[in-house]
């Protein structure tokens, strides 16, 4: 717990940033069967310290949105304006997080944290000991010197969120990080960014197409409709921190699953229509019941 | 805003670059085969490898195989022992040296060539025929006409040397600097990365493994040419004393000639397994 305490007092300073604000982004990319609509007039303000959760199935343009949010990918049109600057290449006040951890197999564990360092040309003595108090929070002590193949899909996953937060961004960008995992691994990662982010108060931006863990983990869920990507609905997810995987089978859970999923399914938030299937199903499992 | 990335969907291929397939020789099928793992595997190896011997010297004892078919064994050995220092050491001296020479040129042509080239693909279709062209001529066929022009210097065959293993290295670098592992670079380059930093702390690292199966098979090729440039023009080292002694019907000579190149070749391949070993071990 002191770890803990220290690590947060090292990370979140009470005047950072991280305010996010995505403008009319539109994005079209051209491939060699004509251009295809990634995103369409998509307006969004992200607060700072708001973890937010995209969903929607593959190929609605979460991703392209996290690219355009981290300066990787320019936009067609529109901007992304990060603390007052719009975003024109990658920004140091950014870390982003990618699907399978994404570690460069060739460098151990402790090379591998250090490279984001080393790109900036930082050194990274000063930095140490907060990496050994983040590798202690995500339990990785002793493995400073394996190889990624050495280690377990979630392991690699946990280094890859601490080479993330060593460097101290103010804003995270998650692109499906935990897509590659099996669902136990899946629900402890979870668990464990929920606690990182409730120490740092850092923004968090987290795409994926797994409905309950952006419910589980997310204040606002924003659902994307495919072929060209706009958003459908932002649900506010109201339910008290910290969450456990228990309160995921919990009615108000499963309430919102229902509201989300039906949403994506539909393209749009229609309450009747979701209060008529929750009736059907309802009638169904009574009938069931009774049988 | 990224010259790197390109302006492509951010879709990954699960699989990744670093489990590709790689051409000639996978360099996690190199980094399998060590010598024996305990002492009764060795014990075995050996015993193999005498009876081996062994078998040749009874074949050649018992069914009286004349010398100038092929010599006994223990006559090599005894020729080996006798000959070394003074009659094969000098040109396996000046084979050496035209190899080192010749592969040091064609090799490091060779990868700055492929290190370029991947990054312009048009480029890359344009030269991508003639090293192929390079790669499939025997450059020993080349040597007389060198000879024509240069003389009988170590020149021609230092050249054709680096003629048959800079395409070879060149064409397997190239493979590995091709292999673009999407998901790395966005990693890079969302730290800020330059495209130098992309190169040498993404992009070469990843092609390490199919350079250092480039430099082996270039490195074979090399010895493969030398030997032959001196069969065809040259009056020294080991390819011109095999000519010399075969005219001579020496054939315990002319066979410790290739034994001495057999090592060499056995050589080359222990180095380079034990460099990858130590540099690309990752990608076993």
């Amino acid at each position: 717990m002191v770890q803990t305490e220290t690590v947060m007092n090292a990370m979140g300073g009470a005047e950072r940033s991280g305010v996010v604000q995505v403008e009319h982004a539109t994005k079209y990319y051209k491939t060699n069967t004509g251009s295809v609509h990634a995103l369409e007039d998509i307006t969004l303000d992200i607060r700072k310290g708001e973890f937010i959760a995209i969903v929607g199935p593959s190929g609605c343009g979460k991703s392209t949105l996290l690219w355009a949010m981290s300066g990787l990918h320019d936009l067609t049109s529109g901007k992304v304006v990060i603390d007052g600057s719009t975003v024109t290449g990658p920004r140091s006040e950014i870390g982003m997080i990618f699907q399978e951890a994404n570690l460069l197999p060739w460098r151990n564990l402790q090379k591998n944290i250090e490279f984001p360092f080393e790109i900036k040309k930082i050194d990274s003595k000063p930095y140490r000991p907060r990496i050994q108090e983040l590798l202690v929070e995500v339990g990785l002590t002793g493995f400073e010197t394996k190889f990624p193949r050495e280690l377990s899909g979630g392991m690699q996953q946990r280094a890859s969120i601490v080479r993330c937060l060593a460097f101290d961004p103010d804003i995270i960008l998650m692109d499906e990080p935990f897509g590659a995992l099996d669902a136990f691994t899946r629900d402890e990662m979870n668990l464990l960014i929920q606690k990182l982010w409730m120490e740092t108060g850092k923004t968090i931006v987290f795409v994926t197409h797994n409905v309950s863990e952006a419910i589980l983990l997310a204040d606002r869920v924003v659902v994307l409709t495919p072929r060209p990507g706009r958003i459908a609905h932002v649900f506010d997810i109201d339910l008290p921190r910290p969450r456990t995987i228990e309160e995921t089978y919990s009615p108000p859970f499963i309430e919102k699953i229902f509201e989300i999923k039906d949403t994506i399914m539909q393209g749009s938030y229609r309450p009747e229509h979701v209060a008529e299937v929750t009736r059907k199903v309802a009638g169904v499992s009574a009938r069931k019941a009774g049988a | 805003m990224s010259d790197v990335l390109g302006d492509n969907i951010p879709t990954f291929d699960s699989s990744g670059a670093e489990s590709q397939e790689v051409g000639l020789s996978n360099m996690s099928a190199l980094a399998d085969t060590g010598f024996a793992s305990n002492w009764k595997e060795a014990l075995i190896l050996i015993l193999v490898a005498c009876g081996v011997i062994g078998g040749l010297e009874l074949v050649v004892r018992v069914f009286d195989v004349p010398a100038y078919t092929f010599p006994a064994p223990s006559a090599i050995g005894q020729s080996l022992w006798d000959n070394f220092r003074p009659l094969y050491w000098p040109h396996l001296l000046v084979t050496l040296k035209v190899l080192f020479l010749g592969y040091f040129i064609g090799a490091s042509i060779g990868i700055l060539l492929a290190a370029v080239i991947t990054q312009f693909p048009f480029a890359e279709k344009i030269v991508t025929p003639y090293i192929l062209l390079l790669v499939t001529t025997p450059m020993i066929a080349l040597v007389p006409l060198l000879v024509q022009k240069l003389g009988f210097g170590i020149q021609p065959r230092v050249i054709a040397v680096a003629l048959a293993s800079g395409p070879m290295v060149m064409i397997n670098a190239a493979t590995g600097f091709r292999r673009t592992d999407l998901a790395k670079l966005a990693l890079a380059r969302s730290y800020g990365a330059s495209t130098f930093q992309i190169f040498t702390k993404v992009r070469f690292p990843l092609a390490l493994p199919m350079i250092i199966v480039g430099l082996m098979v270039g490195a074979i090729f090399g010895l493969l040419t030398a030997v032959g440039a001196e069969i065809v023009g040259s009056g020294e080292g080991l390819g011109n004393r095999l000519m010399y002694y075969s005219s001579r019907i020496q054939m315990a000579n002319f066979w410790s000639i290739i034994v001495i190149l057999a090592v060499l070749g056995i050589l080359i391949y222990v180095i380079f397994y034990w460099i990858g070993k130590r540099w690309a071990s990752w990608q076993a």
